[in-house]
């Protein structure tokens, strides 16, 4: 039988708090977040890049952790859902997805928030049916659609509000 | 600040919102235990034979593996089927997992490999070999229909069809318009996002804490109690979320099994996942062959209804769904036979999935009836309206409410049916030819047996608890809506516990029946605590209640008072301060009514209305606008009530347009068992629904006058998007789903 | 998934060299297909080599209006890459008609085009394959087949090449710029990837150890006159069932070159110069059109569950052509075909 295989240590900043870690280079960040980190709401609904349940920011862009291994991703910063709100305030993404009824089992919900981040940071999407394609890497088996590209629409608006303000 | 009640009947936001926003709701698989050892199952391979050799050894040798059951080493089980049967379960033997070297369908749990760590443990899994004997196998429902049967033993729960009234195939060959439909609903899977996934927490001699994925914590439990001989009062099942399950969490499943098996054994806390692949080797909406066949007068008048169904069912069990009662119920006609029966293939046991039944048998119907309208001449929402019945001609009862006219009336206007131009091919826009199609849709409105607890502290906090479930529904929310009402209290005062085995008696959350029932047995604890705190009140000396008409009282915000002058009253921490309480609780159980249920038949209807484009060359679909007009008795909170009916609507398109399970007969097995092949609908696949609830009083159906949203959303939609492209393209497609292979022309 | 080992290459010649260091190891980058499979352990590598660090993520300006892009650029980055949304807004389609945005923000130029088979038997171990394990047999020809090939199959493979991408840098003549344990390469797009023949295990003719350092795209004259057409079973996020990347050189009414490649129909990217010879010097018409998406799948075979697929690709090819002729590409995001 082959030798145990080494682990790698790691730097990663999640959600704010820089953590060294050591980890297998199988491990995913997935697994990572949930099984180690006990961050469990990053979801798992495929395990395969084919649902998006999994969504989380690395260095600011939504790409899917399961089939991210963590070994390759020393040195980035990665956000969850745990880690949209700031001090207890949620993102304007979360109020929307509230107000809206953007959910109802909640099991595609952070991948949804990460996606929608991602999303609004890219500046792609405008119309609603803009939106409706470039969600549609979120599965979601209650069928929120709707009132998720609701959400988005108001968190957008919300967004160049803000930064009409600004400038 | 005076609370504004009622809560109930407004839209409200979900109470559990911010658990799902920021991550905080817990689910089966991340409930956490120290010491927690993890399973991963191995499925086999081939659909029927056995198992000759199950090599675990390079398994076990790897580096800490704990343990891996087979077949050759599991641990014993109680010994009679019964002892393994669910609430839900059908007639037959309830599959056992690991029971023995038989194998009865593809994919079936073969051994769970149990180790420290989840990667270990999957790792360890892809090194068990085993070697199978194979038997002929059949998972063919075309192939077996003539081998189809008359479930001997009905399942409980399940009305078998109505026996025939008048004479149907007579009437038909006298009709002056005949139609006949075959039709096909491929075997679907339920695909909750959170796959299915059991934690088990072991308190040694305390017994074990269960985090299963179920609709019914109480089922679990008993199930979990019953084969592994457990004292009830050691097994508690915790369930608070549940990521989605659409059916498929009523029968425990085989992750709890496992997973319980192994804690037992190992005397350790385990937890179970299934992956996705997996999600495709238990419980599916069953592949039905129906063919309805309908006899008409020129004006449309049914003379004859016909509807034929066989459905698969598994070797072990007679899996039933009432799939063609509807077509002697949904409209009047003196003539109706009506059959079901199942035929057998080495699958695993069907289980229900959202309107089980309804979706398949209502789709078949309602094709037929827009065939109907079409070789008539008459518009399909004229042609139903000709048909209406207002009694139940199955159980020739009246019903409790039935605003179905409102909803053809109010659906229609919204969607703008009228600008349909009647022929098939007769609307276009540029490239693509547009359709617009209609159905009906109907489900039963039920209510169940059930407990709620009502806990008022003297801060005015109340807390409502009662075993049942939210899998995505709401029922947090709109049980907070109704014990808020009650005691006069905004809904920040109010804590609903539900999900929980140990909280007082639930049914299964199924079968849209949790609002009528949890919400009534909510409803009915709350007001025994407002009595109660009354009654303290007017029983306190110097209380300005003292003696007063408990109905000149109300409660709100924390006081006591009279209705007719406020001030006129007593804090509540008063009047339990005063009393010697620090708690009111109070628990009641609540029935239907059974002199109704004798006399009434309760249903909720609706008309659904979709708008497709069809590209003409390409034969590529978009649905491009639905409308569903919903009758179901009182609505509790719009805003959630509206999200049950989209979601419905959206399982709905993938129905007609998406889902199969693709089986490979040589090799009988699914072969599209991901997410990535098996297709649900995306984000771009939606368009904007619109949904109507239309007013229905029902003071019948149950205490709140609540029907129930679940399933009605998806019943009637599949139908309603076929008619759509039927009249679109002039193609009736009556295989689903309704792919670009069906509809390209011959070159 | 099995156990490997994992070593981050610092450079290009780190790499190579660690690829030699093992038995059976792979390059990784954005994993997007290769963890996917190694969780399935259709693919079970003893060693990773992660290229992610070296330098091959720029786009750059080539001679002649040429682009090259690193074998690292990430398919969002390229589709949203302006000098490619103005010079090679076909390229930018057909990225932006594949998988879904976490995808392609993950998902590199060079692995794009190492993607493998969406094959539901390749894709499970239980079942025979032989692409994955020779020898075992094609349960597909006469099974589930309802995705596969039409054309250059053999009767050991009827798998499909799953790429958007590819298609158009079939259809843009791309050259594959690769290096080894043997040196530089140039291999040009048409001879990248193979037919499945008897050794359907094979998907390109990059040679063991080889890596994939660019992609090097030669400019195009089509102007407005393109498209990326790709028709599937729902409306994003799933595979392509029939798509086609077509470029037309006009002059006025009259075609003066075309460029013409198809998708999810054989084991590459289908391209067939003597379909596009006939479009030369013709009117843009759907007679010429007819003509030549009957030459491109003249060769065509149908199995029990694709043969919708010949009159599917049929009609899409006369409809990106029409759509190329008419500069009305298609829009990925407006689901109506235009």
């Amino acid at each position: 039988m082959a030798p145990p295989i080494a682990p790698h240590t790691i730097d990663l900043t999640i959600n704010g708090t820089a953590h060294r870690l050591d980890v297998a280079p199988w491990t995913t960040l997935l697994d990572l977040l949930r099984e180690d980190l006990k961050l469990t709401g990053t979801k798992k609904g495929c395990d395969h890049g084919q649902c998006g349940a999994c969504t989380v920011l690395v260095d600011g862009k939504r790409v899917n952790s399961c089939l991210t291994l963590a070994v390759m991703k020393d040195g980035a910063t990665v956000t969850t859902v745990e880690g949209l709100a700031r001090n207890g305030q949620l993102h304007p993404v979360q109020e929307a997805f509230i107000a809206r009824d953007a959910f109802q089992c909640g099991y595609c919900t952070p991948g949804q928030l990460c996606s929608a981040v991602g999303l609004m940071a890219e500046g792609h999407a405008h119309s609603a049916e803009e939106i409706r394609e470039l969600m549609s890497g979120n599965l979601c088996r209650c069928g929120a659609y709707a009132n998720i590209v609701a959400a988005v629409q108001d968190a957008l608006a919300a967004q160049s509000t803000q930064r009409e303000a600004a400038e | 600040m005076t609370t504004v009640t009622p809560f109930v009947g407004t839209p409200r936001s979900r109470v559990d919102g911010r658990a799902k926003v920021t991550g905080a709701a817990r689910y089966a698989a991340e409930f956490d235990a120290p010491d927690l050892a993890h399973g991963w199952v191995v499925s086999s391979a081939v659909a029927r034979g056995r198992i000759a050799r199950i090599d675990t050894d390079a398994a076990m040798a790897m580096p800490g593996v704990l343990k891996i059951f087979t077949h050759e080493n599991r641990p014993r089980t109680a010994w009679f089927d019964y002892k393994h049967r669910d609430q839900t379960a059908p007639p037959g033997h309830p599959f056992r997992p690991l029971y023995s070297d038989t194998i009865l369908h593809s994919g079936q749990p073969i051994a769970l490999v149990v180790a420290e760590t989840l990667d270990i443990a999957r790792d360890a899994a892809s090194l068990v070999r085993v070697l199978y004997e194979t038997e002929e196998h059949a998972t063919d429902l075309a192939a077996r229909r003539d081998t189809a049967y008359v479930p001997p033993k009905k399942r409980s729960g399940i009305k078998p069809p109505p026996k025939p009234r008048g004479d149907a195939p007579g009437a038909f060959t006298s009709a002056p318009v005949q139609v006949r439909q075959e039709s096909r609903v491929p075997a679907e899977y339920h695909n909750p996002m959170e796959p299915h996934a059991a934690t088990v927490v072991w308190k040694g001699k305390d017994g074990i804490v269960v985090h299963d994925k179920t609709q019914g914590a109480q089922n679990s439990q008993s199930y979990i109690a019953s084969v592994f001989g457990l004292s009830p009062s050691k097994v508690q099942v915790v369930a608070p979320f549940v990521g989605g399950a659409f059916g498929s969490g009523l029968r425990p499943q085989y992750q709890v099994f496992l997973a319980v098996m192994a804690a037992l054994e190992l005397e350790r806390s385990v937890r179970v996942s299934l992956t996705r692949d997996q999600m495709f080797t238990f419980g599916h909406r069953p592949e039905t062959l129906q063919i309805v066949t309908l006899g008409a007068g020129r004006d449309g008048k049914l003379v004859s209804v016909q509807h034929d169904a066989v459905a698969e069912t598994s070797r072990l069990e007679d899996y039933q769904e009432v799939v063609v009662n509807w077509s002697g119920l949904l409209y009047r006609c003196d003539n109706v036979a009506l059959t079901y029966r199942l035929a057998q293939l080495d699958v695993s046991t069907p289980c229900d999935m959202r309107a089980p039944g309804a979706t398949i048998g209502v789709f078949a119907l309602e094709i037929a009836m827009d065939e109907l309208a079409h070789a008539t001449g008459i518009d399909p929402v004229e042609l139903r309206l000709r048909n209406h019945t207002d009694r139940d001609q199955n159980e020739d009862k009246p019903f409790t409410s039935k605003e179905l006219r409102a909803c053809y009336a109010k659906g229609a206007e919204r969607f703008g049916w009228s600008k349909r131009k009647p022929a098939p091919r007769s609307m276009r826009e540029g490239s693509e030819l547009v359709g617009y199609g209609f159905a009906t849709g109907v489900w039963e409105a039920m209510m169940m047996k059930s407990s709620a607890r009502a806990t008022l502290t003297p801060d005015g906090r109340l807390t409502v608890a009662t075993a049942t479930a939210d899998i995505g529904t709401g029922t947090y929310t709109i049980l907070t809506q109704i014990a808020a009402d009650a005691l006069g209290v905004p809904m920040e005062k109010v804590t609903t516990l539900i999900g929980d085995s140990s909280l007082p008696t639930s049914p299964i959350e199924g079968g849209s029946w949790a609002a009528a029932s949890s919400g009534a047995a909510v409803d009915a604890a709350c007001r025994s605590v407002r009595d109660a705190l009354i009654g303290l009140a007017r029983g306190l000396e110097d209380s300005p209640l003292a003696n007063i008409d408990p109905d000149r009282v109300t409660v709100r915000d924390g006081r006591v008072f009279l209705t007719a002058d406020p001030d006129q009253g007593l804090a509540i921490d008063a009047v339990m301060a005063a009393s010697g309480v620090d708690k009111i609780e109070l628990e009641e159980t609540v029935l239907p009514d059974p002199k109704t249920m004798l006399t009434h038949a309760a249903y909720t209807h609706s008309a659904v209305f979709a708008e497709v484009r069809v590209d003409e060359e390409l034969g590529i679909v978009r649905v491009t606008r639905v409308v569903n007009a919903v009758a179901a008795g009182r609505i509790l909170n719009p805003k959630t009530a509206r999200s049950q009916i989209l979601g419905g609507v959206v399982m709905g398109i993938g129905m007609a347009l998406e889902e199969e399970a693709l089986h490979d007969h040589k090799l009988g097995r699914v072969m599209n068992h991901n997410f990535a092949e098996y297709h649900i609908p995306v984000n771009a696949d939606v368009p904007d629904i619109d949904v109507l609830f239309v007013e229905e009083h029902d003071d019948k159906v149950s205490p709140l006058g609540v029907k129930g949203l679940g399933e009605i959303g998806i019943v009637g939609t599949a139908a309603a998007i076929a008619n759509a492209i039927f009249h679109a393209t002039g193609k009736r497609v009556n295989d689903l789903p309704i792919t670009v292979d069906k509809l390209l022309d011959e070159a | 998934m099995n156990r490997f080992g994992y070593t981050r290459a610092g450079s290009v010649a780190e790499a190579i060299q660690a690829f030699a260091a093992h038995p059976d190891a792979r390059f990784i980058a954005g994993g997007t297909n290769l963890v996917d499979l190694m969780k399935y352990d259709v693919e079970t590598p003893d060693h990773l080599v992660d290229i992610t660090r070296l330098p091959l993520d720029q786009v750059e300006d080539g001679t002649d209006g040429a682009l090259r892009v690193g074998a690292l650029v990430g398919n969002a980055d390229l589709a949203y890459d302006r000098r490619v949304q103005e010079r090679f807004p076909l390229l930018a389609s057909a990225l932006l008609a594949g998988a879904s945005p976490q995808l392609r923000n993950m998902a590199t130029t060079g692995g794009n085009l190492l993607q493998r088979t969406r094959c539901h038997y390749f894709y499970d171990p239980a079942t025979p394959c032989n692409k994955r394990e020779p020898g075992t047999g094609c349960p597909a020809i006469q099974g589930v087949n309802r995705n596969h090939a039409i054309l250059g199959t053999s009767e050991r493979c009827i798998a499909t090449h799953p790429s958007d991408l590819c298609v158009a840098l079939a259809a843009l003549e791309a050259t594959v710029l690769v290096t080894g344990p043997n040196g530089d390469r140039r291999i040009p797009f048409a001879e990248f990837h193979r037919l499945p023949d008897d050794r359907p295990e094979i998907d390109t003719t990059l040679a063991p150890g080889e890596l994939i350092t660019a992609v090097e795209i030669p400019a195009a004259d089509f102007g407005a006159h393109h498209t990326y057409l790709k028709l599937r079973d729902r409306h994003s996020y799933a595979f392509a069932l029939v798509s086609v990347a077509a470029g037309l050189a006009m002059d006025g009414g009259r075609i003066v070159r075309a460029r013409l490649a198809l998708g999810g129909v054989a084991h590459k990217p289908w391209r067939d110069p003597a379909a596009e010879a006939l479009l030369s010097g013709q009117p843009a018409t759907d007679d010429s059109f007819r003509k030549a998406a009957d030459h491109l799948l003249s060769g065509a075979v149908p199995r029990s569950g694709n043969g919708f697929k010949i009159a599917l690709a049929r009609r899409a090819i006369v409809r990106a052509l029409r759509q190329a002729a008419a500069g009305t590409p298609q829009s990925q995001t407006d689901k109506r075909i235009q």
